[in-house]
């Protein structure tokens, strides 16, 4: 599967929804993932693509669309 | 290390509830209830200052422990919301304790601020004799200040609570403490002068969300202890949602955890030590079992405590 296709399965398994946001649709805005899914969508992304994410990339701006998320996740792989 | 003798906590008497704080903010007080488990919290009367809250705090704490302010060998207050720049309340309450000039220290530290100050007792009870710890917030005179933001409006409350903490003898005995800083995050909580709180709440949770359970994690294993063997965890009350995630992410219980978050908001460094007390008084105390204290705040500051209940 492709690295978009599986960061949208782990946002659809977050949300509990069968969402399809945009590349650059805030997932916070649109309420997909709100402050208390946000860790859990991290730890998710850590344990399906084998990375740690450091304290100091805990930013949420990082991870508030599907583009920046795999941006992100192909600079750490 | 030191003992802990007894928690005391002062709550003001005026409740409100989220339907009153409907007509200020708009916010519906079922998503109040959704977003933070709160239902309700305590604000202060229009005369009653930080020291107030912070005295009846004191006065329930030595109470309770059956000892005379006199007998103190320090205090130290933590606040976030105090009325002035300087002196902060540490030296008021002292007074008003008829403390005399045992040393008083204020730790502007919000949030956090109650564990750093057990962490600094426990250290200084040897050399200082008993040390009164007291986090004590009028947080309401923050948030319903004008320009008034509905996210934080919605969340806080206020309260004391306090700590006695000596170097012999008393309910549970204090292992150790880590206690950490990260100043990157400064500018994510906090409180300027003469405006608003700014709280960015998503960078707040994502980073209070991995970096609580570790602390945990380290000053137990650090001590020999496994985080299921813990009897129970006392944390900062910021809000249930984090607190159920902190449970998850540690794999225990969330019936173990302390939570007062539905009845008095967050009281920010107030909050731990409201959340001890009460459970303290309830009697359940297991002795031998590890009690965790955890918070984390504006800084960012956080970290954890561990004690152990004495037998008997």
């Amino acid at each position: 599967m492709e690295r978009r296709a599986r960061i949208l399965e782990i946002i659809r398994s977050i949300s509990r929804q069968e969402v399809n946001p945009g590349p650059d649709e805030s997932l916070f805005e649109s309420g997909i993932v709100d402050s208390f899914a946000l860790p859990e969508m991290v730890s998710a992304l850590e344990r399906e693509f084998s990375i740690t994410i450091p304290d100091s990339d805990l930013i949420p701006r990082k991870f508030e669309t599907l583009e920046r998320i795999e941006s992100y996740i192909e600079g750490r792989t | 290390m030191a003992w802990i003798k007894a928690f005391g906590r002062y709550l003001p008497e005026r409740v409100v509830g989220n339907a009153e704080l409907e007509a200020i903010t708009g916010v519906d007080p079922g998503w109040i209830v959704k977003a933070s488990g709160i239902e309700e919290r305590r604000f202060a009367g229009g005369d009653e200052t930080v020291a107030d809250l912070a005295v009846r705090a004191a006065e329930d704490c030595l109470g309770t422990a059956g000892m005379a302010p006199s007998e103190l060998g320090m205090l130290i207050v933590a606040s976030g919301s105090a009325e002035r720049q300087f002196p902060g309340p540490a030296a008021s309450v002292a007074h008003r304790l008829g403390l005399g000039t045992t040393p008083a220290l204020d730790l502007p530290v919000a949030s956090a601020g109650s564990l750093i100050g057990m962490a600094l007792a426990s250290r200084l009870a040897e050399a200082q004799g008993p040390v009164l710890v007291i986090g004590a917030e009028i947080m309401s005179r923050v948030v319903l200040r004008p320009p008034i933001h509905r996210d934080t409006a919605i969340l806080f409350g206020d309260g004391a609570g306090a700590c006695l903490i000596g170097p012999d003898s008393g309910g549970a005995r204090i292992l150790d403490s880590v206690l950490f800083t990260d100043g990157s995050f400064a500018d994510s909580l906090r409180l300027d002068f003469n405006r608003p709180l700014a709280m960015d709440g998503r960078t707040v949770i994502l980073q209070a969300a991995r970096k609580i359970p570790r602390a945990i994690e380290e000053v137990l294993k650090r001590n020999g202890w496994s985080v299921q063997q813990a009897q129970v965890f006392v944390l900062h009350q910021a809000n249930l949602n984090l607190i159920v995630k902190v449970a998850q992410a540690l794999r225990v219980s969330e019936t173990k955890f302390c939570s007062t978050v539905r009845r008095h908001g967050n009281t920010s460094s107030a909050s731990m030590l409201i959340a001890a007390a009460e459970w303290w008084r309830e009697g359940r105390i297991e002795p031998g079992l590890p009690i965790v204290f955890s918070a984390f705040g504006a800084g960012f500051h956080w970290g954890a405590l561990v004690a152990v209940a004495a037998a008997g």
